[in-house]
């Protein structure tokens, strides 16, 4: 498989009033064409931010995007030094994202349907009737009833999950080479979600579009991803296959993701497990393992130095001083159910 | 005496005007009580009137027809006073959190908005409980000070939970106010309204996408489908008997975190056209998607039985 892309230590901060905020800190990885890659981790780790720099949509300042990083694209374009004559281009077409805030991301005062037709006008040099014709039948195929009329209607107008999939039906309308979905489905039911899935799978095999999906459904994640990347304070702490994330994930904060699903057969009102705690100040200089000060088994050197990568497979890796070969050995089967902290 | 029934909502119906004569039947005749301390939760189809059923209880908009009375009294027709009370007594989280919150203000302003208007609290006791709220949601101080773009979408969403839990309401409706946090701040902030609940008997009613969430959570689940009420029933009711035909798709819908699993399992998949609100289906509004329709399920719009005790369900089969 072809690489699409690859995105070389990227360092990310935020000028603000308090300081700096590293919100993205040395991240790697590889994506390749048709392939899907979940990107998992607690809210505010970076998922977002890491996303839109990819469509170098990060207002820039406050964002800085720090020297040395780079997002190759295609084999052949660093993403990081793209004038603006060629993002231009190159977002819609090329890469493109649905939001997760779709309210922010729409335009108030413009119809959906004029939004709609206004990327496939740009884009695809479509004339007016043509783009509206587009623009119902892409209205149809996620699944919002009566297109023909709901293009008159503005943002308000609509409920939240039909907002969600109008910037679906936008961001698909290019056959992007990468489709980023940051939260995609949140405002869906499940029915409609498995509709949505299903529409993303055909988008991967009919036209082999690279699909990163950001999202805190790990259900979705089980269905979907083909590879699985959990992020905290700003870096990749694990990445694997689906199968190697969910079965044989090896680090404490991926065991306390998974073990905080609720399920079905949890009995009512029951307290349910959460990690204790807070995640680090992003301002402050992290120190040792940026999940030590959470982290159950966290040992004298977890607190001073940070932990080397260990590659468990080809495809699976993380860093935690556990992998230590003088480390005690622990594994997910030991980390108690239901035992709650904070 | 206080009303067992804090909220009560009686054929309640919202309809909007979209043109052309056109009108979009968003809340469709809709009944239904919420006592002291209860958690009633509400699922269904995406555009189904859940939010619209919401802002409309709390006065947010007018009704078209029908009643919600809180704490015995009309929303929609009460004086200034009471209506001050309202404000303050029935909060909601909002489903599109940027959208809510006013970017020119900091998060400290946002959450202590509120509080300036119903209480007489001191800069420093202000801006305590201000950190205070901020720690309940897993956020700390160092977040009042900036402003909503400068959040995570997940740290936005708990800027409303803290907004609404700032006056110390009674009643909040819950618009998908976990959905964009990741599983183990929504177990926290679940385990938060669980206990809120418990130590001062607030109710929720608690619309959410997440159906094993809205289990955990709820005591009664009420089951929407195109402006209608077709189910409500205890949760664990609806979960382990489910009867009305659409909820049984949506139950068999909910992904599992389990590779395996998903890989194997089957979904009652819905087929044909997703109806619309503008023109609903005659008769039951189901009807062109239900595997089980029946001649007169076109033809006569079934009632809300109660089949066992506290299960209500909506469809001929019954
Ligand atoms: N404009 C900004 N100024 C300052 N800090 C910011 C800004 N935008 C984002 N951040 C911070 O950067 C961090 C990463 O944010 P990001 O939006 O990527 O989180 P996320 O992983 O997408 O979280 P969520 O799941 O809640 O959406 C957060 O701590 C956030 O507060
Ligand atoms: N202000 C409005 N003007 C016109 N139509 C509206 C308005 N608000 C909502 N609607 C319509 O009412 C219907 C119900 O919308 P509502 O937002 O209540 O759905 P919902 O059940 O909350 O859906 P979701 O799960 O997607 O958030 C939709 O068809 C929507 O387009
Ligand atoms: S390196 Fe140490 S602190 Fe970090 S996750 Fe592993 S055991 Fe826990
Ligand atoms: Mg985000
Ligand atoms: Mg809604």
């Amino acid at each position: 498989m072809e690489k699409i892309l690859e995105v070389k230590d990227l360092n990310i901060s935020f000028h603000t009033y308090a300081g700096e905020v590293k919100a993205v800190r040395g991240v790697s990885f590889d994506l390749h064409r048709g392939e899907s890659l979940a990107i998992v981790g607690e809210s505010g780790c970076g998922k977002t931010v890491t996303a839109k720099s990819i469509m170098r949509l990060l207002k820039e300042p406050p964002a800085e995007i720090k020297p040395g990083s780079q997002i190759i694209f295609d084999g052949k374009e660093d993403i990081v030094k793209m004038n603006r004559k060629r993002l231009k281009s190159f977002r819609g077409a090329d890469v493109s994202m649905i939001f997760q805030d779709p309210m922010t991301s729409l335009n108030p005062t413009m119809t959906v349907g004029k939004q709609i037709m206004e990327t496939l006008q740009i884009h695809k040099g479509m004339n007016k009737i043509e783009a509206k014709k587009e623009a119902i039948e892409l209205l149809k195929i996620v699944n919002i009833p009566n297109p023909e009329v709901r293009i008159n209607n503005y943002p308000h107008q609509l409920s939240g999950g039909m907002r969600q999939r109008v910037m679906i039906a936008m961001a698909i309308s290019c056959n992007p080479k990468i489709l980023i979905a940051d939260e995609p489905t949140t405002a869906l039911d499940v029915t409609i979600q498995a509709q949505i899935m299903d529409l993303l799978n055909e988008l991967k095999d009919k036209f082999n579009t690279a699909i990163i999906l950001i999202t805190h459904d790990l259900g979705v994640v089980a269905n979907f991803a083909d590879k699985v990347q959990v992020m905290y304070a700003g870096e990749i702490i694990e990445r694997g296959t689906r199968e190697e994330i969910f079965y044989k994930s090896m680090h404490p904060y991926t065991w306390a993701l998974l073990n905080s699903v609720p399920r079905l057969d949890t009995e009512s009102k029951q307290e349910l497990y959460s990690l204790g705690g807070t995640p680090p100040d992003l301002i402050l200089p992290l120190k040792g393992c940026a999940f030590s000060s959470r982290c159950e088994y966290a040992m004298e050197i977890c607190l001073e130095r940070k932990p080397e990568t260990t590659q468990l497979s080809p495809t699976h890796s993380l860093c935690c001083w556990l992998q230590h070969p003088d480390a005690p050995k622990v594994n997910r089967s030991e980390v108690v159910r239901g035992e709650i902290n904070g | 005496m206080a009303k067992e029934n804090l909220v009560e909502v009686v054929n309640l119906k919202k309809y909007f005007n979209v043109g052309k004569n056109k009108v979009l039947k968003a809340v469709d005749d809709v009944s239904f009580n919420i006592k002291r301390g209860e958690t009633l939760g509400l699922v269904g189809e995406s555009g189904c009137g859940k939010t619209t059923c919401g802002r409309t209880i709390l006065g947010l908009y007018d009704a078209t027809d029908g009643h919600v009375y809180f704490d015995g009294k009309d929303v929609h027709a009460m004086g200034k006073k009471d209506k001050l009370n309202f404000k303050k007594d029935a909060q909601m989280i909002f489903q599109d959190p940027y959208a809510s919150l006013d970017p020119r203000m900091t998060i400290g302003e946002i959450i202590g908005e509120g509080m300036d208007v119903h209480f007489n609290l001191s800069n420093k006791e202000r801006e305590e409980k201000i950190n205070e709220l901020l720690h309940t949601v897993g956020l700390n101080q160092e977040h009042a000070s900036r402003f909503p773009h400068e959040l995570s979408g997940g740290q936005r969403q708990r800027i409303g939970i803290a907004r609404a839990l700032a006056v110390e309401p009674k009643f909040i409706v819950c618009d998908e106010p976990i959905s964009a946090l990741d599983v183990s701040i929504q177990a926290q902030i679940v385990n938060l309204l669980i206990k809120l609940q418990n130590e001062m008997g607030l109710a929720y009613l608690f619309i959410s996408h997440d159906l094993s969430m809205v289990k955990h959570i709820s005591d009664r689940v009420g089951v929407m489908y195109l402006g209608s009420i077709v189910e409500l029933a205890p949760s664990a009711n609806i979960y382990k008997k489910p009867l009305h035909p659409y909820t049984k798709a949506l139950i068999s819908a909910i992904p599992i975190p389990d590779p395996k699993i998903e890989d194997t399992r089957k979904r009652i998949k819905l087929e044909g056209e997703v109806p619309s609100p503008i023109n609903p289906p005659a008769g039951c509004k189901f009807n062109k998607r239900c595997v089980y329709a029946m001649d007169k399920c076109s033809q006569i719009t079934p009632e809300l039985k109660e089949l066992e005790k506290d299960h209500f369900v909506a469809c001929h089969l019954y």
